[in-house]
């Protein structure tokens, strides 16, 4: 692989008399530079490749090796001239520069085209972006590419009919979404534990914003309460505090002294409590759910009968009180609500960190998402049309079936007749198949034959031997001779196709043709009926391009050596006869066009 | 003799459903213009007879089912599964087997017969389509029968011409036949090609064969359709030159590479019409411009 960048030592002139600067020369892609070995010289040459217009070079064995970039006029008459030590260095420079020229001036020349096409009709107008993709598009697709630069850049089509087959291809871009988001990390922040120090009964919790941003996020009343007390009840820090020292009970597991408590101060029972905005929103959740779906009936899941789901805890601190029901918490429930919230994503688009504002910004979404939820009232008669419609009993109801016009075939004969003229002479046959066999027999006579026949084998048997052993050599000899050749036409495998066998350029002109011919036959026969003058034109510029393939087809058939001409005319055959077609009805329409234009005098064409 | 419970099928096992063509009109007239290349309907037997004879040797495990395409039914003369060998050959000429084929065959014959009397002189084609389906239901019923199943494969015997009225049900048991991936061999023993054989062996992958010696015909089976589906991954069988499927259209019979084709029956006209001819639907005006009389007037002097 062609390496990307090239460093060379060079000297930099302005002239070819100048004595020059010793340096370094960094050739790279998009750029050129140079810089001088004396770090106190203010010669410094920073050339943008795409600013060279065209370089030139000594010749070997003339008296020095140089290279001289001639640049943009715009941005420095003459041009950078460097001398290299050795012509070897100099051809290593001369041809990376050159390489990248061309390459620039590939894509160049395209999108220039494209430029200028795109500046004709006046529906045309790309964003760079959708500019980029077609490049892309080009650059990954060979084929395309050859495609695009012969058709249109020599003019025969325009970008806009070129892409206009494509759309698919650009579509595929469109689709793709731009940007993915961040969402809660799936981490539960249960796992933010208190730290002890151990010494004393001090104990911390850590809250990032991160963490307050989920906790909201996940608890809606520990959201409600911020938003109702801080800061006018409580600050901020007392709030967490708060917060901390729920959640604190609901790791000591202890539902008791959770109560004792609650039951003290009503704001840490808001913490301690069961959720409430939760269970109805669970609630309106549920009431969502397809009715025809029976949820009772994975109850039975055993997983769900194991205590905290196989989680090991003692069992002994478990009190089986209802009056402590409602402060208790169980691990299913936490990994289910942060389970949904991880799966909702993260709607924010506030800069976490103030606490207040990533409350207030979650209120307001939570707002818009009720309104938008409730807006769709209807959804309950909805549910319960579709709840009549699944419990309805099948016996009861009428018929479903669709009216239809059942499809009635006059004469089936004709659909024969349509193929097998052609079948038959595919294999030589000229005879008819449909020939009515010996109709001058009555029906008697002709079962009367064929039972007198097996009657007559089943008293005499068979005439022994079967076969008679010449004909059954004949019959071998014949098969064997028509298999071989037969592979010798069609090849030895069905696997490998005539085309591998022709050589390389042969085929690739061939595949090469085909694509062209079917390209531009694609938009010959797209324009009919010609109802505008564009198309009109269009027309005879396709038309044009097809025959200037014509000989060149001619040309390769001609050109075939003798062992693949035949399968080279085999090839360009269809080729041939899908152009002569469009040929034809070019001159059919051509014909019908004038006397057309007379009967429509206002340019009608 | 019932089928063994654990049969072991391997890839090499074959169920040959045999397509015997029994238009006694084509055999009549076989055997009334005596031509040197035709074949008469006892040697046509006794090829076929020693063919099955022949399949069923290669393998014990194969099967052989064959079904009579008459000219008024079609029907199953002979299934090498529910066969009983229990009693002998009726006069000791010819083996069990065949004397048990020939005599379903007389019986076939015979009820096919009573069917002709009343219809009209004028059918004598045979019911290609019906022992085609006949042979379809009875594979189906075989793939029924759990995965472990014969390599099941059609040889269609033909000699009458095509019946063109047939072409619907004959199309559709040969796209059914494609979709269970079944092959239908064809061996043409008429005078003529046939265009749906031809078809359908094209479609199914199966092999067309019009043998020239009729005589050797046995060597024809044997060598050609004999071999089993595995056998032909690794064997050289004649293959067609390919079928051309370009279609002519409903009206004129001519060739076209552009036409006009009916959404509903799908019946191809070289130009618009205002209503299909077969099947009766009626067009909209897409192009007013192109299906106006002006221009048509104009085209003809020009053809």
């Amino acid at each position: 692989m062609a390496s990307r960048q090239v460093v060379m030592r060079a000297k930099y002139k302005n002239s070819v008399r100048d004595p020059g600067i010793q340096g370094v020369l960094i050739m790279m892609e998009d750029k050129i530079s140079f810089t001088p070995d004396d770090p106190t010289s203010s010669v410094r040459v920073n050339i943008e490749v795409k600013s060279i217009k065209s370089l030139k070079f000594s010749k070997e064995g003339s008296q020095r090796a140089l290279l001289n970039l001639i640049l943009d006029p715009d941005i420095k008459e003459g041009g950078c001239i460097f001398e290299f030590e050795k012509f070897s260095d100099r051809d290593v420079c001369r041809d990376f520069v050159s390489r990248v020229l061309a390459k620039l001036q590939a894509l160049q020349s395209s999108v220039k085209d494209s430029k200028t096409v795109s500046e004709r009709p006046v529906d045309e107008q790309l964003s760079t972006a959708e500019m980029r993709h077609r490049m892309k598009l080009l650059q990954e697709n060979i084929e395309l590419q050859k495609l695009h630069k012969q058709f249109v850049i020599s003019g025969v089509l325009t970008e806009a009919e070129f892409w206009a087959t494509r759309k698919e291809l650009l579509a595929v871009h469109a689709s793709k979404t731009p940007k993915q988001r961040v969402g809660f990390k799936s981490a539960m922040i249960a796992d933010v534990r208190p730290l002890t120090d151990g010494r004393s009964n001090l104990v911390t919790f850590n809250l990032t914003p991160e963490i307050i941003h989920q906790i909201f996020a996940e608890k809606p009343a520990v959201h409600k309460a911020y938003l109702s007390f801080v800061p006018r009840k409580m600050s901020e820090m007392d709030f967490w505090k708060k917060y901390c020292r729920a959640e604190y009970l609901h790791k000591t597991k202890n539902a008791v002294a959770a109560a004792a408590e609650a039951a003290d101060d009503e704001e840490l029972a808001v913490f301690l409590k069961h959720d409430e905005i939760l269970a109805s929103e669970a609630r309106r959740k549920l009431r969502r759910v397809d009715p025809t779906l029976d949820m009772e009936a994975d109850q039975g899941d055993d997983y769900m009968h194991l205590p905290d789901h196989g989680i090991f805890r003692d069992g002994s601190k478990e009190t089986i009180d209802t009056e402590y029901d409602e402060y208790k918490r169980t691990l299913a429930q936490n990994l289910n609500r942060h389970a949904a919230v991880v799966l909702e994503g993260r709607a924010l688009d506030v800069e976490l960190g103030d606490t207040q504002t990533v409350a207030e910004a979650l209120f307001r979404y939570k707002q818009s998402e009720l309104a938008t939820e409730t807006s769709d009232e209807n959804s309950t008669q909805e549910r319960l049309e579709r709840l009549s419609r699944m419990t309805e009993i099948e016996d009861l109801q009428d018929s479903h079936n669709l009216p239809f016009a059942p499809l009635c075939i006059k004469d089936p004969r004709e659909y024969f007749d349509s193929q097998q003229a052609n079948a038959v002479k595919a294999l030589g046959d000229t005879e008819i198949g449909t020939k009515p066999v010996n109709c001058v027999l009555s029906t008697q006579q002709a079962y009367g034959s064929l039972k007198i026949i097996i009657s007559e084998i089943k008293e005499n048997g068979f005439s022994y031997p079967i076969v008679k052993p010449d004909v059954a050599l004949k019959v071998l000899n014949g098969l064997t001779q028509h298999l071989s050749s037969t592979k010798h036409h069609l090849g030895k495998s069905p696997q490998d196709t005539v085309l591998d066998r022709l050589p390389q350029r042969t085929r690739e002109e061939l595949l090469h043709h085909w694509a062209c011919i079917q390209e531009l036959l694609k938009h010959f026969w797209s324009s009919y009926p010609i109802t505008t003058k564009s198309l009109h034109t269009k027309v005879s510029r396709v038309k044009d391009a097809l025959s200037e393939i014509y000989p060149k087809l001619q040309g390769i058939k001609e050109s075939a050596q003798s062992d693949f001409r035949h399968q080279v005319s085999l090839l360009v055959q269809p080729m041939l006869q899908a152009l002569d077609a469009a040929f034809a009805h070019y001159d059919a329409e051509m014909q019908k066009r004038p006397g057309k234009s007379a009967e429509r005098p206002n340019g009608y064409a | 003799m019932a089928s063994v419970p654990s049969k072991l099928y391997s890839d090499d096992v074959s169920l040959l459903v045999v397509l015997i063509d029994t238009n006694p009109f084509f055999w009549g007239g076989v055997n009334t213009t005596n031509a040197s290349s035709s074949l008469s309907f006892s040697t046509f037997i006794a090829h076929v007879l020693s063919f099955i004879n022949s399949i069923l040797l290669l393998n014990q495990l194969s099967q052989v089912v064959v079904i009579a395409t008459g000219v008024n039914s079609c029907n199953y003369i002979y299934d090498s599964s529910s066969q009983t060998v229990t009693e002998n050959s009726e006069n000791g000429i010819i083996p069990a087997r065949s004397s048990q084929i020939l005599r379903k065959l007389e019986e076939f014959v015979s009820a096919d017969e009573q069917l002709s009397k009343d219809l009209s002189q004028a059918r004598v084609f045979s019911l290609l389509s019906g022992s085609l389906s006949l042979a379809l239901c009875y594979i189906q019923r075989v793939f029924r029968t759990g995965s472990l199943h014969p390599q099941p494969r059609i040889l269609c015997l033909q000699g009458s011409p095509d019946g063109p009225e047939q072409y619907v049900a004959v199309m559709n048991a040969i796209f059914s036949a494609q979709r269970s991936m079944v092959p239908i061999d064809s061996c043409v023993i008429g005078s003529q090609h046939s265009a749906f054989l031809q078809q359908a062996s094209y479609i199914t992958a199966g092999v067309y064969l019009k043998p020239q010696h009729l005589d050797g015909l046995f060597q024809y089976l044997s060598t050609v359709f004999a071999t089993d589906l595995l056998s032909r991954s690794v064997l050289e069988l004649p293959k067609p030159a390919g079928v051309d499927f370009r279609a002519s259209c409903f009206c004129h019979k001519k060739t076209i590479d552009m036409g006009y084709i009916c959404s509903v029956c799908l019946s191809i006209f070289c130009k618009h019409h205002k209503k299909c001819s077969t099947c009766g639907s009626v067009f909209g005006e897409a192009h007013p411009e192109v299906t106006s009389t002006s221009d048509k007037k104009r085209k003809t002097p020009m053809a």
